[in-house]
């Protein structure tokens, strides 16, 4: 873990009322402004001093991105919504209940009060040697101190690494790939709207971060089609403590079947890369197959191809392979509730 | 304004870890201000050259039409490197200045088609072509001395036309081979901190700072070469160089530019036999 070394440091305050405040506020300060959600991941970076942000924008004064809102085809959530509002949204729980799932095992109770949606498909990474401070890929520097044969590299990468090994640590993330969801983003050049997958991306393409917002842009709302609506979802996530903790890895996926015959499918992971990782080929490959273990074996084994495990992570290949298989056959071995 | 990003390692050591990136921006437009200032030195104020003599009629008789000059091998070097190059730098910098894309694979393949190129141009120069002739002589010193003084508006005879290769050419060759071997050998250690097919990674292999060192110097060389190729691009694109530039498509420059610019002292070339021009430029060692 990381060091708190001292108190935070200096930095000047900014509570925009409206988005188009917020947005003015990111634009002029560019890469000195650290937006601010529900400030969970944010005040570890700052109280350990690694981040010193000149400016800080908090956007809990923001009504407009709060709330979930019905739209023609699904709903709208907003960036601000927290975590507990999902997980006990009625409309959430009844047509989209993947996304319950997931943000219900988030963390702790205490922190879905405080933690949203939308800081919680922006967080940074996990990994230890980043956010100790130290001159990694991630961090600008040029070395990985995670992939080396001493590097603790338990909770890391197995897929896609591209010198730096760090996962994306979103419980959300892979429900709302699953869920088909759309993420609409403020930039400088206006709305833009993303596919979800879209969204995060890994090292190969920036390694200093995992997701596409640059300095300026704001997530403002994640808008989830009908496409999936009431369809058979599962959501498992494995952590070291099931009271509170983060994933080593989780899955999602969603169905709709004719019979015992798999129709439609869409399935996710995290925790095994950088970016939560849509897993296409398994899907093109279960589709017009019964629901059944001999299938879920098949598409487990399908799903872990080209992983690469490190000194310290090869569990994580069994660990997807049996997640994967679970989530295509429907075994339900782990629930849990809040 | 730092030239260079520092870091604290982990020991607590202020460590190099690669140039600062606003440097690939000085490079661009010192490449792009030598364009600008030859262009309009050229355009405007360059006087006419004047070279000590002109080749003897009995000697020009002999010149072929084509002048063999560079061989098919030579040529392919040539274009497989300025791909490799091209890839390199696309790949290096188009990232830096905001266009992003999965780059790391395509820049070590690159890397490594380079290296393999240049290696096998080191022994090709060196045992089947002309080796010397890329790099100044005498005549090449005091020529371009002559030109200086001439330059300055002082007396001086006038310099003899050129070798096989001027001296410019000479110098700028010298130059390359400084930044490329640079980026080679760094580049070569630089593979093992990534995956590649080469070579187990081992981030170890040197201490932090021997590692900042090394990106820094690839990082500087790589720049450098942002400037080097825009020049050479623009020389091979003025009209005036552009049979020079042919002679690296086709193999061969025109009589009249080869007797207009080259000294067949220097440059010898031989009346065409009945093989082909290729094999007649391999068999005397053109490169």
């Amino acid at each position: 873990m990381a060091v708190i070394r001292d108190v935070m440091p200096a930095f000047e305050l900014f509570q925009p009322s409206s988005v188009a405040d917020a947005q003015k506020l990111l634009e002029q300060h560019g890469p000195d402004a650290w937006v601010l959600a529900g400030g969970l991941d944010s005040f570890d970076w700052l109280k350990d001093r690694i981040r010193k942000p000149k400016a800080v924008v908090d956007l809990s004064g923001i009504d407009e991105l709060r709330g979930v809102r019905t739209t023609a085809d699904g709903i709208e959530i907003g960036a601000m919504t927290t975590l507990s509002e999902v997980v006990n949204h009625p409309i959430i729980k009844q047509k989209y209940d993947l996304l319950a799932q997931a943000a219900e095992v988030v963390a702790s109770p205490q922190i879905r009060n405080q933690g949203t949606i939308g800081g919680n498909v922006s967080q940074d990474t996990r990994c230890w040697y980043y956010r100790g401070g130290w001159p990694c890929y991630r961090a600008g520097g040029n070395i990985c101190y995670a992939d080396t044969p001493e590097g603790r590299n338990r909770e890391h990468a197995i897929l896609h690494a591209d010198r730096c090994v760090a996962v994306n640590p979103s419980d959300s993330a892979p429900a709302l790939i699953v869920l088909d969801a759309k993420f609409v983003l403020r930039t400088r050049k206006g709305e833009r709207v993303v596919d979800a997958e879209d969204y995060f991306i890994g090292p190969d393409i920036d390694i200093t971060r995992l997701h596409i917002l640059q300095p300026g842009d704001l997530l403002t709302a994640i808008r989830i089609p009908s496409t999936w609506a009431g369809a058979q979802f599962y959501f498992e996530k494995i952590r070291d403590r099931n009271v509170w903790d983060f994933p080593l890895m989780n899955v999602a996926s969603a169905m709709t079947t004719s019979g015992e015959t798999i129709e439609r499918v869409r399935i996710a992971v995290n925790g095994a890369a950088a970016r939560p990782l849509r897993l296409k080929a398994v899907e093109d490959a279960v589709r017009g197959k019964p629901r059944s273990a001999t299938t879920g074996e098949m598409a487990g084994k399908l799903a872990v191809q080209g992983a690469v495990p490190l000194q310290f992570n090869a569990y994580k290949i069994p660990l997807m392979r049996n997640l994967v298989k679970r989530a295509i056959s429907g075994v339900e071995e782990a629930t849990w509730t809040s | 304004m730092d030239f260079l990003e520092w870091a604290t390692s982990p020991w607590g050591q202020n460590v190099p870890i690669h140039i600062a990136w606003f440097l690939i921006w000085v490079s661009a437009i010192a490449g792009l201000l030598f364009l600008i200032v030859h262009a309009i030195y050229v355009m405007y104020f360059a006087k006419a050259r004047v070279f000590a003599s002109d080749a003897s009629p009995a000697v020009a008789a002999k010149i072929p039409k084509h002048v063999p000059r560079h061989s098919l091998v030579a040529r392919l070097f040539h274009w497989v490197m300025a791909a490799s190059m091209f890839t390199l730098l696309f790949t290096a910098f188009l990232p830096k200045v905001g266009v992003q894309f999965p780059w790391v694979t395509y820049h070590w393949i690159a890397g490594a088609v380079l290296t393999v190129s240049i290696i096998f141009h080191i022994i090709h120069a060196s045992f089947w072509l002309d080796f010397w002739s890329i790099w100044p002589d005498r005549i090449d010193l005091d020529d371009a001395w002559k030109r200086v003084r001439r330059f300055a508006g002082m007396s001086a005879p006038p310099p003899r036309k050129f070798a096989k290769y001027p001296l410019e050419n000479k110098l700028f060759h010298g130059v390359i081979i400084l930044c490329g071997l640079s980026v080679i050998l760094t580049g070569i250690f630089m593979m093992s901190r990534v995956r590649t097919v080469f070579f187990p990674r081992n981030p170890y292999l040197f201490s932090d700072m021997t590692w900042g060192l090394m990106y820094v110097l690839h990082g500087l060389a790589g720049v450098g070469l942002i400037a080097l190729v825009m020049m050479h691009v623009y020389m091979g694109l003025r009209p005036e160089k552009l049979p020079i530039t042919k002679s690296m498509i086709f193999g061969w420059m025109d009589r009249d530019f080869y007797l207009e610019e080259h000294d067949p002292e220097r440059w010898v070339v031989e009346a065409p036999s009945a093989s082909s021009i290729s094999s007649r430029v391999e068999s005397r060692g053109a490169d």
